[in-house]
């Protein structure tokens, strides 16, 4: 569930070690003394002691920066650290090579790769731009055979690779795909089928082909270890039967994302057969249409009551509202809920969040209204993370939200650390009001729906509260700013804005200058999107001198020119810089529609598409 | 609701910018309320909260709709503060003019853009969020049922239906269609006298209606609940019934 419900779980930010194999010290280290003076004793060569030695205390250190931090210490260490290291991550699969990884890395048991840039995500890139999982699952197949956990987000996976991480690695435990693509329900199949000891398959927001294959019936018959399995985006029926005989076969089951095809029938029956569960996602919230009309009801609310564990709800795909009082039992137990499909009313919420008083994450459509929000603030005093979801996401759309909710929200839910609104009106003061009294914020992610949009109240630019957020919320990291903002806007985020890492811009800014200031004044600045913004080459420039420390710089729409773009790539070779046409453009214009620029050890991609030139 | 705070900001304002006051603010369904730009004169400028607008009303929506396209057009529509009516009828279509919708913006996924699509599609289709569940008593039944209503097509489909929930239920005396015969007065008065169940059901009006008067799309639309009643006690309905027929024939 944390993968889903927070972007930024990377809360350890690392210096570039993917970049500095080189340790700065060569020296050896050596033991000097010996076992209490005994001469005659054969000890082991000095170097061997320290390595078992640091093996052993380096198998503790868990966080990737600290272990970057460590491999840099000397040879030795670096040799060690490369050993120990049983979590590999990598922020972008094109900025290392797998042969590369695998030969650092060779004891890796567990691998979490990310592909695509952010903004891929609103079709602001033709697809089949790459991230393709495979190198990466043949080079770990031949050298890492004990790789146990995969996790991948933006990657595309093909039915082969799927079948190669079954068949590769004997033992393979867990599986993790966010916002992937390219697989469907045969790869599924041939998964599932052939991983005995599967514990963990976490399908999130992916699309999955249906190429008609059971594949629930695929997973083998006997006791199952099955920990988690989450198959919400699924969206094409599966074999309920075949579901509820695995779910009575899993004894360990904690986490079940249904999809919607999942009735609340259906739901009802699963529930009964695993009361332990601790993460439940509803599927649909609706009877089946074809259920007898006649037939009694089960009785929900005893099934919700059974499960005495249950921290976290989602789901309600095609909720019918009418059934919402089954989850009475267990609000008071959730930390997480997430009503993000669920088009309900403040009236419908109510009963529900006036009761939810442990609730740190929550997930909800605007339907809700400032009303539904102002409830959420007066019960939910330990929430941590917030998002708010438009109904209806046009720019012309009417808001049920505004700053009345968002500023309820500020006032009563000081814990606030993590927030995205969606809304089509906001205010400066609503939003100092926010970074006044939630000082823990560390993402906020305001969106201003119509494009330009100043303040509705004074009709001034929203540059004073995005100002107040970066001033007041000392630990922000990740940033996303909207509506009409001025150069002024940037200058205060690279004046205070000391620790954000990831900042998003659309629609904003007057100037060269606002890009400028961002460069100049963010040194944790890890990975910046722009769009349609007014920066040029110029601006592209003064950033020269921090590329190398950043994961990526995204930049579409905005008065670039492939010139600029040459320039940067020609002083920096460790860069990637890709140049992005839409689809079906086939002249090289002056002016650069995407800029997608990256740093890497391995040069120019040999897979890139034909709308991507890399110069 | 939002419709108080705002006419409050539009009375002691008038120096401001006319920005909220033309703004768009719609209510909750049954509740619409349009606040009117500064220099409106109409009767438009009182918010009506009855559901039904006016025609000068409508103006005003579209109007609101355009004045919004931009930072830029607002103000110089501030500039001259009558002309915006008029720059607003003068490019004024039938429907007001959708904003040409941005790749990418807002962002959201299309994943999720395309559930909510979904959603709105279905709920669309079945004229109605969701089923038609109504509640179903049936005189001296222990507890109550539910049914949803747009699983049948006809009366005797749901009279099947509630038959086999109360299997002491029985529909009485129903003609050919499954509608109890109205027009025929001696033939209702001997169903009603009798001690068999009969069904009614309250309508969005909340009167208590024999169920069968109305065509049965009509009936589920308006049914809010069923309950099943004898014979005998459904007879201070007909009078109504047919009175509400008749006004409809």
């Amino acid at each position: 569930m944390s993968e889903q419900m927070s972007d930024d779980d990377e809360r350890q930010q690392s210096p570039p070690s993917d970049l500095d194999f080189t340790s700065n010290k060569a020296r050896t280290c050596i033991v000097t003394g010996s076992v209490s003076g005994h001469t005659e004793f054969q000890s082991p060569y000095p170097d061997q002691v320290l390595e078992n030695v640091l093996e052993n205390v380096l198998h503790f250190l868990t966080s990737r920066r600290d272990r970057n931090t460590a491999s840099l210490v000397c040879k030795s260490w670096y040799r060690v650290e490369a050993l120990t290291r049983s979590e590999l991550f990598i922020g972008n699969c094109y900025a290392v090579s797998p042969a590369r990884a695998t030969a650092r890395f060779t004891r890796v048991r567990a691998l979490h790769l990310k592909g695509r840039p952010r903004f891929a995500d609103f079709n602001l890139m033709p697809p089949d731009w790459g991230a393709h999982f495979n190198p990466w699952v043949l080079a770990f197949a031949k050298a890492c055979p004990w790789l146990e956990k995969v996790y991948l987000k933006r990657m595309s996976v093909t039915d082969d690779d799927l079948a190669t991480l079954a068949e590769s690695f004997l033992g393979f435990k867990e599986l993790v795909l966010v916002c992937c693509d390219g697989f469907g329900t045969s790869g599924l199949s041939i998964f599932v089928s052939k991983c005995r000891q599967l514990k963990v398959l976490d399908l999130i927001e992916s699309e999955v082909s249906d190429d008609e294959t059971d594949w629930i019936l695929c997973f083998p018959e006997g006791e199952s270890h099955l920990e988690s399995l989450i198959f919400d985006c699924v969206e094409y029926p599966i074999n309920f039967e075949a579901l509820e005989r695995l779910v009575a076969r899993s004894p360990s089951l904690k986490k079940l994302k249904l999809n919607r095809y999942v009735s609340i029938g259906q739901l009802y029956r699963l529930m009964v057969q695993a009361p332990q569960l601790t993460h439940l996602g509803t599927g649909s919230f609706s009877p089946s249409e074809i259920a007898g009309q006649g037939d009694q009801e089960p009785d929900y609310v005893t099934a919700f009551a059974a499960c005495k564990s249950l921290v976290c709800l989602s789901g309600f795909r095609e909720i019918i509202p009418d059934y919402l009082p089954a989850i009475y039992p267990i609000c008071a137990n959730l930390t997480s809920l997430n009503f993000s499909y669920a088009n309900i009313t403040a009236e419908q919420l109510k009963p529900i969040i006036s009761n939810c008083h442990k609730l740190q994450v929550f997930w909800v459509l605007d339907s809700i209204c400032d009303e539904g929000l102002q409830a959420v603030a007066a019960t939910c005093k330990e929430l941590r993370e917030l998002r708010v979801f438009p109904v209806d996401a046009r720019e012309d759309s009417d808001g049920p939200v505004s700053e009345v909710g968002f500023q309820a929200i500020s006032e009563g839910c000081r814990k606030l650390q993590s927030i995205l609104y969606f809304c089509q009106r906001m205010t400066n003061a609503a939003v100092i009001a926010m970074s006044r009294n939630c000082p823990d914020l560390v993402v906020f992610r305001l969106c201003i729906m119509g494009r330009h949009r100043p303040d509705h109240v004074t009709g001034e630019p929203m540059d004073d509260g995005f100002g107040a957020i970066v001033m007041n919320c000392k630990k922000l990291t990740r940033l996303a700013v909207s509506g009409l903002l001025t150069d002024k806007a940037f200058d205060y985020i690279g004046r205070y804005g000391k620790l954000v890492r990831t900042l998003s811009v659309a629609f904003a800014g007057d100037s060269d200058m606002a890009l400028k200031y961002v460069l100049e004044g963010c040194p944790q600045l890890q990975k910046l999107e722009i769009r349609d913004s007014p920066f040029g080459d110029a601006a592209l420039c003064s950033g020269l001198h921090h590329y190398y420390n950043m994961r990526f710089l995204w930049m579409s729409s905005c008065r670039l020119t492939y010139q600029g773009c040459q320039q940067i790539a020609r002083a920096m070779p460790r860069l990637v810089v890709e140049v992005i046409r839409s689809a079906d453009e086939e002249e090289m214009d002056v002016c650069v529609q995407t800029l997608y620029m990256y740093r890497s050890l391995e040069g120019p991609r040999n897979d890139a598409p034909k709308f991507v030139t890399i110069l | 609701m939002e419709v108080g705070r705002k006419m409050a900001n539009m009375l002691g304002t008038e120096h401001d910018l006319n920005f909220k006051e033309t703004e768009l603010c719609l209510g909750l369904p049954g509740g619409i309320a349009v606040v009117a730009a500064g220099n409106e004169t109409e009767s438009s400028s009182s918010p009506k909260t009855n559901g039904k607008r006016g025609f000068s009303e409508t103006i005003d929506l579209k109007l609101n709709l355009q004045s919004k396209e931009s930072t830029m057009d607002l103000n110089k529509n501030l500039d001259d503060n009558g002309s915006k009516e008029k720059s607003g009828s003068a490019k004024d279509p039938a429907k007001p003019p959708a904003k040409a919708q941005v790749v990418g913006w807002p962002p959201v996924r299309s994943y999720r853009k395309n559930i909510m699509a979904n959603q709105k599609n279905s709920s669309e289709e079945s004229g109605n969020s969701g089923a038609a569940l109504v509640k179903v008593s049936m005189d001296g039944a222990p507890y109550l049922r539910k049914v949803d209503l747009k699983m049948y097509k006809s009366y005797q489909e749901l009279s099947d239906a509630l038959a086999k929930m109360f299997s002491s239920f029985t529909m009485g005396n129903y003609g050919p269609q499954g509608m109890i015969d109205f027009m025929n007065e001696s033939k209702l008065m001997d169903l009603l006298n009798s001690s068999d169940y009969v069904p009614s059901y309250e309508d969005k009006d909340g009167d208590w209606m024999l169920v069968g008067d109305v065509p049965w799309q009509m009936f589920v639309d308006s049914c809010k609940r069923l309950r099943i009643m004898k014979g005998s006690e459904a007879i201070g309905l007909a009078p109504r019934a047919m009175e509400k027929c008749k006004s409809r024939a």
